[in-house]
């Protein structure tokens, strides 16, 4: 048994300058995205029987088990449970979970959740991780969480290849001028190369303003076969065409090379199970903790060869009205960041293809790749998606 | 530099069985580390096989402590309040000569002479009861 497989809802929890503007718990956030989700599906909780979800919160605690206590919150009873965690590329990486088990008929209807409160809460924890297992060796020399590791590998990369903060900034910039385009989106205000680099600097040689925000964020996502949807459902249903996953490590000392990012591997399995090529692409939304995040990756990928990331970015390439549009919603760097923000790159890749993007709809959007990192550079899911 | 009562402590690690012998090498002054009996590499951390080759035969051999810089940062924010006393620090990669990655701190003062590729040493900082922690000093 092969099915077609779809993405037929998405919902996406609402921010006020960054935080929850409905301010309930986290699962109460989970449910309410989901409800929304399967409604935009054509669907209702009930038919709901594969739940996949990640997170941070209440660990330990309510969150220790994740996907029992969303199951229990949504009062749902499914066949088919997925909690892989590996950092903010989970939520793509559960497109392709989903994916396989809708397939092959071992669930119907999956919902992939996700929420943080972590700016309305607490903020972002800077405090480091426990010193216990491999963080022994990790924890006692003080990297930040997480900007260090990428820090180092912006080093790196400068070294071997010649890139620039410059380069680096023009990512930051680009990503406020689509966020400029985005009235959801938290960060609008002007941004110039000059005002990221006189920005503060966190963790040599990134600056506070190569980083995302810290934001609050929730949402749903619906993965279905076309055959479970109604007509209007059916119409604005995405394909998901192809998916690849990698991973390799948790702690940077562990990342063999520290230029190439794990989407060197899950970029071109799922691009060939897809059958498309980077010329297919018409947008594309990659994960962009950090501005070195996204160089590193559109390397990785293909879009660019090694090395050659500074230059691809430059003269507003990836900015609106550039020749390769990329992060259209502002990106985690302007638009939000709740700690995981790979479930936010479906979002904008759904919305472009289905047309519903407002002022920054590409005029052709048929493909799209998706690309979330997680960790430090420690896994990456590619997702390919198309409207037909 | 040790901890006074009025200094939170930096993390200190909770060690297992099989690391137990690194940092009892650290808090003596020796950088040691397994080493593969079956495909005769180092790896770091310690583990109790040889990844991703499997090998549980491993023999615990002494470092030079010498290596190169693979890559640095330079914190301007502690990683909680145990690091306030030393910003801004470096951490860094260190390519140690037999082989091995590390993440490690390079204490230096002149931040401006810090490279990638630059000779290092090892050193042995005091942090806790029986342990000391491996940073790295320009050679």
């Amino acid at each position: 048994m092969t099915r077609d497989v779809v993405i037929a809802g998405i919902a996406e929890a609402g921010l006020d300058k960054g935080v929850f503007a409905e301010p309930v718990s986290v699962l109460d956030i989970q449910a309410q995205c989901a409800v929304r989700a399967v409604a935009d599906a054509g669907l209702e909780l009930a038919d709901v029987d594969g739940l996949l979800t990640a997170g941070l919160w209440g660990i330990p605690g309510a969150g220790t088990l994740m996907p029992l206590s969303v199951v229990e919150h949504l009062g749902i009873k499914p066949r088919f449970v997925d909690g892989t965690n590996i950092g903010g590329s989970a939520f793509d990486a559960h497109v392709a979970h989903a994916a396989m088990a809708v397939e092959k008929g071992y669930c119907d209807v999956a919902v992939i959740t996700y929420a943080s409160d972590q700016r309305s809460a607490s903020g972002r924890n800077l405090e480091g991780k426990p010193p216990h297992l491999n963080m022994q060796f990790d924890s006692p020399f003080g990297l930040l969480t997480p900007i260090g590791s990428y820090a180092l590998a912006a080093r790196r990369h400068m070294h071997e290849y010649g890139t620039t903060s410059e380069q680096l900034a023009e990512i930051a910039v680009a990503a406020r001028r689509w966020a400029q385009l985005n009235p959801a989106a938290t960060k609008r205000d002007d941004l110039t190369i000059d005002g990221v680099l006189e920005s503060s600097m966190i963790s040599d040689p990134l600056h506070k303003l190569d980083a995302c925000l810290v934001t609050d964020g929730g949402g749903a996502v619906v993965v279905t076969t076309p055959d479970k949807l109604g007509d209007a459902a059916k119409k604005k249903a995405v394909y998901v065409r192809g998916y690849g996953e990698s991973v390799s490590h948790w702690t940077i000392n562990s990342m063999p090379d520290l230029t190439t990012t794990p989407a060197a591997k899950s970029g071109p399995a799922a691009m060939q199970m897809a059958g498309v090529t980077h010329d297919d692409c018409d947008v594309v939304q990659i994960y962009d903790s950090f501005t070195i995040t996204v160089l590193l990756t559109l390397e990785a990928l293909g879009f660019c060869k090694p090395g050659e990331g500074g230059a691809f970015v430059e003269n507003g390439r990836i900015a609106p009205g550039g020749a390769f549009p990329m992060n259209t919603s502002g990106g985690g760097l302007s638009c939000s960041h709740p700690g995981m923000y790979g479930m936010f790159l479906l979002f904008e890749a759904v919305r472009q293809l289905r047309g519903d993007a407002g002022e920054r709809q590409l005029d052709k959007a048929t493909t799209a790749l998706v690309n979330g990192t997680g960790g430090g550079l420690s896994s990456t899911a590619t997702v390919v998606l198309s409207n037909r | 530099m040790s901890q006074d009562s009025a200094t939170p402590a930096r993390p200190t690690p909770i060690v297992d069985t099989i690391t137990a012998r690194f940092w009892k090498a650290a808090s003596e002054g020796r950088l040691e580390l397994p080493r593969c009996n079956a495909c005769d590499r180092f790896h770091y951390y310690p583990r109790a096989i040889c990844p991703p080759c499997g090998s549980e035969d491993l023999s615990w051999e002494r470092l030079s402590g010498r290596g190169t810089v693979y890559s640095w940062t330079v914190s301007h924010r502690p990683a909680g309040a145990g690091f306030k006393p030393f910003v801004p620090y470096v951490v860094a990669l260190i390519d140690l000569e037999e082989g091995p990655r590390m993440l490690s701190n390079v204490r230096t003062d002149d931040l401006d002479s810090m490279a990638i590729d630059m000779a290092v040493t090892v050193d042995f900082e005091a942090l806790a009861d029986a342990i000391a922690l491996p940073v790295f000093r320009p050679a």
